[in-house]
């Protein structure tokens, strides 16, 4: 029989893409751990292989081998559709991240869009998830994720649409490619375009966090509060694949920054780029996410909306017209 | 005959498969027993409709189908639905006979008018349209000048939402 190499191609990607998002997902609950307990002077996982490497793989058996609870009262449907609307949607968006010149698995023109059109298909996932619920905490964290949501897409879009007019492109190779040549060329650092892009990265890095319910901003699982507001009814592997689903994202968070704002695979120095030098910005960018958790207590609610309304909007906004400014007398 | 295991085989499946999410969104959206269930038979078929818009060689339109449509007005439906509806499931009562009936007579009139104009029509193959259709660019010229009427109009629809709903809002504060 005979089969078209494009066949082949789409499938050894989607294996790839699914490969990746799946073993991120799976090491970063071993870093977060790991980087928790030496925050806190402990030592973490240690006792599965070396370093307790192999704690993921057990965590993941332990999950599976548990009975998938569905309570008599919850919406059967959504239930158990919810996990997987946040997770399907996250390794979709890994097929429009460049990696490298060479490695990616859709160089799509409108690339940076379609990271975004997935991404607001998380919070509609964990809106059905917890409505499905039925259950007081869930409806809480429903309602929260959503007010957050809102209120942190907007300083987030401005932010991607200033950088946006000043690559003129939606192409995120083409994005990258603009900004080769040594840290200095990196958007972050390209004050001729607009003297506030280091502020951009700021403000695009706490959208991320909040976007992605990251602590301080983790309103929606808050679990001193809610328990484990939106997850409280799952168990199981369902929570599991929430769980993913949540790495999945910052990874796809910390990517988009890396490929934004610090140059995607240039090397600072101009030696020698590749997708090492990606891989090492992503990574310390999740180290920093992870960082920032063990370190900040979470925000009150008011505070975290009052954050974006009155302070990240505004500059962001000034950050735009400044930038069209810019961009129209030099 | 196409394979299936050829780029157009699996593309004519993939279209079949929006067409069908399109169609199975929309029956579960108008026949769904609970309200919550029907928005997400409404972002089913919203996602079917982008895959469509995919297909018409609009990649844009298709991403912002999904980023607006599923993204931004099904979590808002749900939000109003969660704030509106009590935790019991209520079942939809049927106010009047004729409701029926006449519903099945207004989607029957617009299904005649629609196969009407895709009749008449003078459908043109992909080739005959220039390559930069459907791209930003082409998009962002034509609506700010074949179409800067309608888009005009369309602004001016949105400012009266966002003005109405403030005062509504502002209304219900007072109280």
């Amino acid at each position: 029989m005979h089969v078209d190499p494009e066949i082949l191609r789409l499938v050894a990607f989607l294996v790839g893409v699914i490969a990746f998002a799946a073993l991120n997902a799976a090491y970063l609950v071993w870093l977060e751990r790991k980087e928790a307990a030496h925050i806190q002077r402990r030592i973490g996982p240690k006792e599965v292989g070396p370093f307790g490497l192999l704690q993921p793989l057990v965590d993941g058996i332990k999950l599976m081998t548990k009975q998938l609870i569905v309570p008599a009262g919850v919406d059967p449907v959504l239930f158990k559709i919810a996990p997987i609307l946040v997770m399907v949607p996250a390794i979709m968006s890994f097929v429009a991240i460049p990696f490298s010149d060479t490695l990616v698995a859709r160089n799509l023109d409108l690339g940076l869009l379609v990271i975004f059109a997935f991404a607001s298909v998380n919070v509609l996932g964990l809106l059905l998830g917890a409505w499905g619920s039925r259950n007081k905490y869930a409806v809480i964290s429903a309602a929260r994720v959503v007010s957050q949501n809102v209120a942190y897409e907007i300083p987030m879009l401005v932010t991607v649409v200033t950088l946006v007019m000043i690559s003129g492109t939606m192409n995120l190779s083409e994005i990258v490619g603009l900004q080769m040549g040594g840290f200095w060329h990196w958007n972050i650092l390209n004050l001729a375009a607009s003297p506030l892009m280091p502020v951009a990265f700021l403000i695009f890095f706490v959208c991320m966090l909040a976007e992605t319910n990251r602590a301080p901003f983790d309103m929606a699982e808050a679990e001193s509060e809610l328990v484990a507001g939106a997850f409280t009814e799952y168990s199981g592997m369902g929570f599991g694949v929430f769980f993913m689903g949540e790495y999945a994202n910052i990874v796809i968070g910390a990517s988009v920054a890396t490929i934004l704002f610090l140059g995607g695979w240039d090397c600072p120095f101009g030696l020698f780029p590749g997708v090492h030098w990606f891989l090492i910005k992503m990574y310390f960018l999740i180290f920093t996410v992870i960082w920032i958790r063990w370190t900040f207590p979470r925000t009150t609610f008011y505070g975290l909306l009052n954050l974006s309304w009155k302070i990240l909007i505004p500059i962001s906004f000034v950050n735009l017209i400044l930038t069209s400014a810019m961009l129209k007398v030099f | 005959m196409i394979s299936l295991f050829s780029a157009e085989g699996l593309a004519g499946l993939l279209f079949l498969g929006f067409i069908g999410l399109t169609l199975a969104g929309a029956i579960i959206a108008t026949s769904a027993c609970s309200l919550i269930r029907s928005v997400a038979g409404l972002a089913l078929c919203f996602l079917g409709v982008a895959g469509l818009y995919y297909y018409l060689n609009s990649p844009f339109v298709a991403l912002m189908q999904i980023l607006i449509y599923v993204g931004a007005v099904c979590v808002t439906i749900i939000f109003a639905v969660m704030l509106a509806e009590s935790s019991e499931l209520k079942r939809v009562t049927r106010r009047n006979v004729l409701v029926g009936p006449l519903a099945f007579l207004a989607s029957g009139l617009l299904v005649w008018g629609l196969v009407g104009l895709a009749w008449k029509t003078q459908w043109h193959p992909a080739i005959f349209y220039v390559d930069n259709w459907g791209t930003v660019e082409n998009l962002g010229q034509s609506l700010l000048t074949i179409y800067s009427m309608s888009f005009e109009l369309i602004s001016v629809v949105l400012l009266v939402a966002v003005v109405g709903s403030l005062v509504l809002a502002r209304q219900g504060r007072d109280k």
